[in-house]
């Protein structure tokens, strides 16, 4: 089987998950508690990815991520490569696409914490950074996994935007579901159907392990 | 004797909090109000969790500043033993073990319980157990017993005591409940619409009949007592306080008491009358009388070193022509002791 493909997807969805969760959870919890006018419209720009079709975010990135982008012309002058058709320039494009997907689990984690809980931790001589560790994030946990799951699967999924900023480089930016459509192109539905298959066996287990875990923590 | 300074100015919408008052740095300092008064805005500026436009302004965990929620607010992911321990651990000063507080509050059973497993009232005493391990330098109480029913709030009250008298932590409680703040402050705090209106001693602040926060309902004395003798044939426990003697019924387990006597509860005559079915009748001096409604008097009465507060009608005091200096005779028709 074409195993390459796979485990670069997995890769991917690995990587991004990994920074979704350490730079969305600050974000999360200042959409949780922010009262400032700007807070609708953040929270607007991160869930613009669910409505978006892919095909325009990967536009925009082709050209914010290209040689001649804001981003992708610094990147070329640091590292003397392209961001589009590279690994990096992926991750990063998967990071915006899944954004939501992350942040959101995360802040309806924290919205439904109760703010004397955090009080509490702080009288009881927790500075703000440690009650976050000590008491947020254990409480949120579900939270965490959702977000976890839910990225991870959703990066794993991703087809427009790679199409658009990632082309079909095999080991660089060659993912599984471009490997299929290019499968079903060349109409080797043999191929397709290995990889097809593997990815909704995935897709089923990933998400029956959440529910099951959900399942479990409401009962107790 | 050291003193805890108290200023504070805060600006909330239409609210405006403007405390500047001290406080002993012993024992239980009642803060009393109505709700609105701005009691749990004062704790919460104590407590660093609202930012006042002047004092303290050191952060929330540097304080060393418990504080006991309405409701528990326990850690559901941690033991009850690991709850008693959140707060020690980031104190490096802490000396007592937990075991200690564990017992005063009577929670040593409970420590592999988790929280969801606790009655209401046995997550109240962990909170306040949590709030000992971590050997704060001041308590705040807020309304402790407030999400408890009248039961379990009355079983809550003995493990107050118990606080009071094993520890030398001071601790301000926060109530609008007459009676808790009765039984349990050596000092009082009187709040009204962010303002403190009325400090002092409990005795003598109760004994005050010139504040509208203290007519109606909440108008009454608290003596200290001393039970002397029980009464087996009729049942009858007598405590001696400074200025006299009372007859109080059933037998009261108990040497040092709080008697309560609120202002309903006391007629004033002219002269003793032998043949009443009332048991206690003193002998009392006039002090001060102070209008309370269209219709009614207040009364403050001295016997002794203590003083009563009497609730009468108008028209009484007009007739019976009573003024201040005049001997009187104060006949208490019920007494609630307070342990």
């Amino acid at each position: 089987m074409d195993i390459a493909p796979l485990w670069l997807s997995l890769q991917l969805a690995f990587v991004t998950t990994m920074l979704l969760i350490f730079l969305g959870a600050p974000l999360a919890w200042w959409l949780s508690q922010s009262r400032s006018r700007w807070q609708p419209i953040v929270q607007a720009i991160v869930a613009m990815p669910i409505v978006l079709p892919p095909t325009v975010l990967g536009f925009y990135l082709l050209i914010v991520l290209g040689p001649e982008g804001a981003i992708g012309s610094w990147w070329v002058r640091l590292t003397g490569d392209t961001l589009t058709f590279s690994f990096v320039g992926l991750v990063i494009a998967s990071c915006v696409y899944s954004l939501p997907f992350a942040v959101q689990p995360m802040q309806n984690a924290f919205e439904s914490l109760s703010r004397s809980q955090l009080e509490a931790a702080w009288t009881l001589g927790a500075s703000k950074l440690d009650a976050f560790f000590s008491v947020i994030v254990p409480l949120s946990l579900r939270g965490f996994i959702s977000a976890i799951v839910l990225a991870f699967a959703h990066t794993l999924g991703e087809f427009g935007v790679v199409l658009m900023i990632g082309g079909n480089i095999p080991g660089e930016s060659r993912v599984v579901s471009i490997a299929i459509y290019e499968h079903v192109e060349t109409l080797n539905f043999a191929a397709a159907h290995r990889l097809s298959l593997v990815l909704i066996l995935f897709a089923f287990v990933i998400l029956l392990g959440m529910f099951l875990i959900n399942r479990r923590w409401q009962s107790r | 004797m050291n003193h805890i300074e108290l200023h504070y100015s805060l600006q909330k919408g239409d609210f405006k909090l403007e405390v500047d008052t001290r406080i002993p740095a012993v024992g239980i300092t009642g803060v009393f109000g109505e709700s609105g008064s701005g009691k749990t805005t004062l704790l919460r500026c104590i407590a660093g969790l609202e930012v006042p436009t002047n004092g303290d302004l050191r952060p929330v965990h540097q304080r060393r500043i418990g504080y006991v929620f309405q409701e528990s607010q326990l850690f559901p992911h941690l033991t009850v033993q690991k709850n008693l321990e959140y707060g020690r651990r980031r104190n490096p000063d802490a000396r007592r073990s937990i075991a200690e507080f564990a017992s005063i509050l009577e929670v040593d059973r409970l420590l592999d319980r988790s929280v969801s497993d606790l009655s209401g009232g046995e997550a109240q005493r962990v909170c306040i157990a949590r709030v000992l391990c971590q050997e704060p330098q001041l308590i705040l109480m807020d309304e402790p017993l407030s999400a408890l029913d009248t039961r379990r709030r009355s079983n809550m009250l003995p493990y107050l005591d118990r606080l009071h008298a094993e520890t030398s932590v001071p601790i301000v409680y926060v109530s609008h409940n007459i009676d808790e703040i009765c039984r349990l402050s050596d000092h009082l705090v009187l709040l009204d619409n962010g303002k403190v209106v009325a400090e002092g001693c409990l005795q003598e602040t109760l004994a005050r009949i010139d504040l509208p926060q203290l007519s109606g309902e909440n108008a009454g004395a608290v003596l200290e007592a001393k039970q002397s003798r029980y009464d087996a044939e009729f049942d009858l426990s007598l405590f001696e306080f400074p200025g006299g003697e009372l007859w109080v019924p059933g037998r009261q387990d108990t040497t040092i008491a709080r008697l309560r006597i609120s202002a309903g509860d006391i007629s004033l005559s002219r002269t003793s009358a032998e043949s009443s079915t009332i048991l206690n009748i003193l002998p009392a001096v006039i002090e001060e009388t102070v209008a309370e409604t269209a219709s009614t008097q207040l009364v403050r009465v001295r016997l002794g070193a203590s003083f009563l507060v009497a609730r009468i009608t108008r028209r009484s005091l007009h007739e019976l022509k009573l003024q201040v200096g005049d001997n009187v005779f104060a006949q208490i028709k019920s007494v609630t002791v307070r342990y």
